[in-house]
């Protein structure tokens, strides 16, 4: 039983001493509350706090203000041993003086653990991993995927309420990525553990967590699940962020506003109708001739010849089953830039279409594409998303729902 | 003649001629003093009694050897090679771990710590006689006065503990500089895994911190070794080996028997000793060393 609250985290980092002394506020007044073995990620673009966040819960790092409990327990004076945490560093950090073994029972050393009863939690450790047989090896002469297996046995053999990774699989290559992905996932449901795990791998997010927490600045974006993340985002920021290729947008005018629906008037003068809530009583009116963005992913793009939108082809990638292509935006304003390939996420940077692999189109040729509007976003000036009327079908699915592992692990521990 | 990867040739005789110049030199640079002392070392040679003169098969060696002072003079470089070593190596790490923890003046501190390395070793053991250990105007003799404690003559109550403060002084910022190198470049990431595995500043010390530095430590050990043994200048200026011979140590013997004895023939011996010594030791240091630095 480990749940973990924060509440209004603030971070501030100061800068220089005496009169000159800055500070910078890296967290803003975070909020999260994480239950039991949930396995909750924290992604965000770079620099927006995520490992500072983490290493307040480690407590290598003191929080300026706010709370942290384990167990509804305050924990912001405990040191960092005693808050029955175990964390993955992303450079691994192994002991390059220690064996194998000893770096995974470096802890109960500690903690004064007799030498049997060391190898006997170090063993059983070593065989949830599958590293047996690299037990009295120097980290030096282990593989990327060994030392980070390695890692995650040090933290194992503590016994740790809440597991915390800090990007544990970005030094990996696909191939092995793939693979400690899955056996992560394994791992979660074995040890019952809570887990945080910070990533940038879209894909990492998507298929691991029960719980996405979309960081930026330092400041909480959305937290949900990561179909709910992905159908309905709360923001712009959250919209352009999840989901690869990223959303595509546009600048549109209101031209109706009814209960069933928000009407919005494309660039060819063609009118579509947006299932979200546009009244008053939904808490975010908009009225007739407000500029808003439309926001539609590039999977659900349409191939039309008689569509709303169109654009000139300007760079095709072709993956055998999916076909990419980069289009000029349809209001005629992204001409040369090409879409999500531009850093800076404005609505005049080109559109992303995403076709099935057969696709003829040649770079160069203006095609005409129509959009599934049930899919379609709407956001307001200040960023914020107008909210859908239809709730997706599948955001109520968890992680579990997904796997066929976790369904049989569950079967093998009533054993 | 062998062949490289890139296919050009390499040895054969005009490299060889290339070589040659250089080679030489440094062959004439150590075998001729070498050579020089080994045969000056069967020779009777006093400056005092020129008529004497002769091959002198191994008598120099058979004085040398059974003359107590030898083992004195052996005893005492041990001795203050041993304890340097000791301290500045001790010391040295403790100063390491000290200035690299942030502390208002840290940098003008290292500066301090470093400082003592710059000094001739002239210099500082007339500093530290004249000031430092004088039983009258010395600071040490005005703090033993502070407490009303009798001052201590340095040089003639310890002389040898003195000579091998006034070396480690001179020591410890070599000591120092290599290990503060050596501890910034300890990831920051281990010592925080330690900390959440449980490690106080103790633990972090004896486990990560020193482990972390026993290549630097051997390094440290082995450049200092080849330098203490061979300490003249601080003895010379200090107590001229004395009482007696309580601050001799092999070179200071040497130049003991050569330059006031003026017996050649015997402080070649000496030094012909002094080397295989020398060999013995870094025989065994070297290997330990070596060994360190390789895993
Ligand atoms: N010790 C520090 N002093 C001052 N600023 C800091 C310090 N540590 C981090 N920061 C700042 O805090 C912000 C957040 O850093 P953090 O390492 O948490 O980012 P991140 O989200 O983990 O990024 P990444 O994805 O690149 O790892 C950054 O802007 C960084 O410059
Ligand atoms: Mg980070």
């Amino acid at each position: 039983m480990s749940t973990l609250t924060l509440k209004n985290i603030v971070k501030e980092f100061t800068s220089g001493s005496g009169a000159s002394a800055s500070t910078t506020q890296v967290i803003k007044g975070v909020d999260l509350e994480v239950k039991d073995q949930e396995f909750v990620v924290f992604v965000g673009p770079s620099g927006c706090g995520k490992s500072t966040l983490m290493r307040m819960i480690a407590g290598l790092e003191n929080a300026t203000s706010g709370d942290i409990l384990i167990d509804g327990q305050r924990i912001n004076d405990v040191g960092p041993a005693e808050r029955g945490l175990a964390m993955v560093f992303q450079s691994y950090a192994l002991y390059p003086h220690m064996t194998v073994g000893e770096n995974m029972g470096f802890s109960l050393k500690l903690a004064g653990v007799s030498k049997e009863e060391r190898a006997k939690k170090v063993n059983a450790a070593a065989d949830v991993l599958q590293l047996g047989p690299l037990l009295d090896r120097k980290p030096k002469a282990l593989s990327g995927g060994q030392r980070q297996r390695v890692a995650i046995g040090r933290a194992i053999v503590r016994n740790p309420s809440i597991f915390l990774f800090d990007e544990p699989l970005s030094n990996l290559d696909a191939a092995l990525r793939v693979q400690m992905r899955i056996e992560l996932a394994r791992l979660h449901a074995e040890l019952k553990a809570t887990m945080i795990y910070v990533t940038h791998d879209q894909i990492e997010a998507m298929t691991m967590a029960d719980k996405i927490v979309v960081l930026q600045g330092g400041v909480v974006e959305q937290i949900g699940s990561p179909m709910e993340l992905y159908h309905h985002p709360r923001n712009r920021f959250v919209a352009g962020f999840i989901g690869s290729p990223k959303m595509n947008f546009l600048d549109v005018t209101v031209t109706d506003v009814q209960a069933e629906g928000v009407t919005v008037r494309l660039p060819d003068d063609s009118e579509s109708l947006v299932r979200v809530a546009g009244q008053p009583e939904a808490g975010s009116a908009v009225s007739v001739g407000d500029r808003l963005t439309m926001g539609v992913r590039p999977e659900h793009l349409i191939l039309d010849d008689s569509g709303p939108l169109g654009g000139q082809v300007q760079v095709i990638e072709r993956l055998g089953g999916v076909t990419s292509l980069y289009l000029a935006s349809p209001d005629g304003s992204g001409d040369g830039k090409i879409g999500g390939l531009k850093a800076d996420d404005q609505a005049d940077s080109g559109w992303i279409l995403i076709a099935d692999g057969d696709v003829a189109s040649r770079v160069g040729d203006n095609i005409r594409y129509t959009f599934d509007s049930a899919r379609a976003h709407l956001f307001t000036s200040d960023g914020l998303a107008l909210p859908s009327l239809d709730r997706h079908p599948l955001t109520g699915l968890t992680r579990q729902d997904n796997s066929l592992s976790s369904v049989s692990a569950a079967q093998a521990t009533d054993v | 003649m062998s062949t490289r990867a890139s296919g050009r040739t390499v040895g054969g005789l005009r490299t060889l001629s290339l070589q040659a110049p250089a080679v030489g030199l440094l062959l004439m640079w150590m075998l001729i003093p070498l050579v020089m002392t080994l045969w000056f070392s069967f020779q009777r040679y006093n400056l005092l009694m020129p008529s004497v003169s002769g091959f002198a098969g191994v008598d120099n060696y058979y004085y040398l050897l059974t003359d107590p002072s030898l083992w004195t003079a052996m005893g005492n470089t041990l001795l203050l090679v041993g304890w340097v070593l000791v301290a500045t190596v001790v010391g040295g790490t403790l100063l390491a771990v000290l200035l690299q923890q942030e502390f208002f003046g840290r940098g003008v501190a290292r500066l301090f710590v470093i400082a003592p390395f710059f000094i001739m070793p002239t210099v500082s053991a007339l500093v530290w006689k004249n000031m430092m250990m004088h039983p009258v105007n010395g600071i040490f003799a005005w703090i033993a006065s502070l407490f009303g404690l009798p001052a201590i003559d340095w040089f003639a109550s310890l002389p040898l503990t003195s000579v091998i403060i006034i070396v480690t002084w001179q020591w410890l910022p070599f000591a120092v500089l290599i290990l503060l190198t050596a501890i910034q470049s300890l990831d920051d990431d281990q010592v925080e895994a330690a900390r959440m595995d449980g490690a106080g500043p103790l633990a972090i010390f004896f486990y990560i911190t020193l482990p972390h530095l026993k290549r630097a430590i051997s390094v440290v050990v082995m450049i200092e070794m080849i330098f203490l043994l061979t300490i003249f200048a601080e003895i010379f200026v200090t107590t001229s080996g004395g009482p007696g011979l309580a601050t001799t140590n092999l070179a200071y013997l040497i130049y003991i028997r050569a330059l006031l004895d003026f017996d050649v023939g015997g402080a070649s011996a000496g030094g012909v000793i002094a080397i295989i010594l020398a060999n013995i030791v870094a025989f065994f240091l070297v290997r330990t060393v070596a060994k360190n630095l390789e895993n």
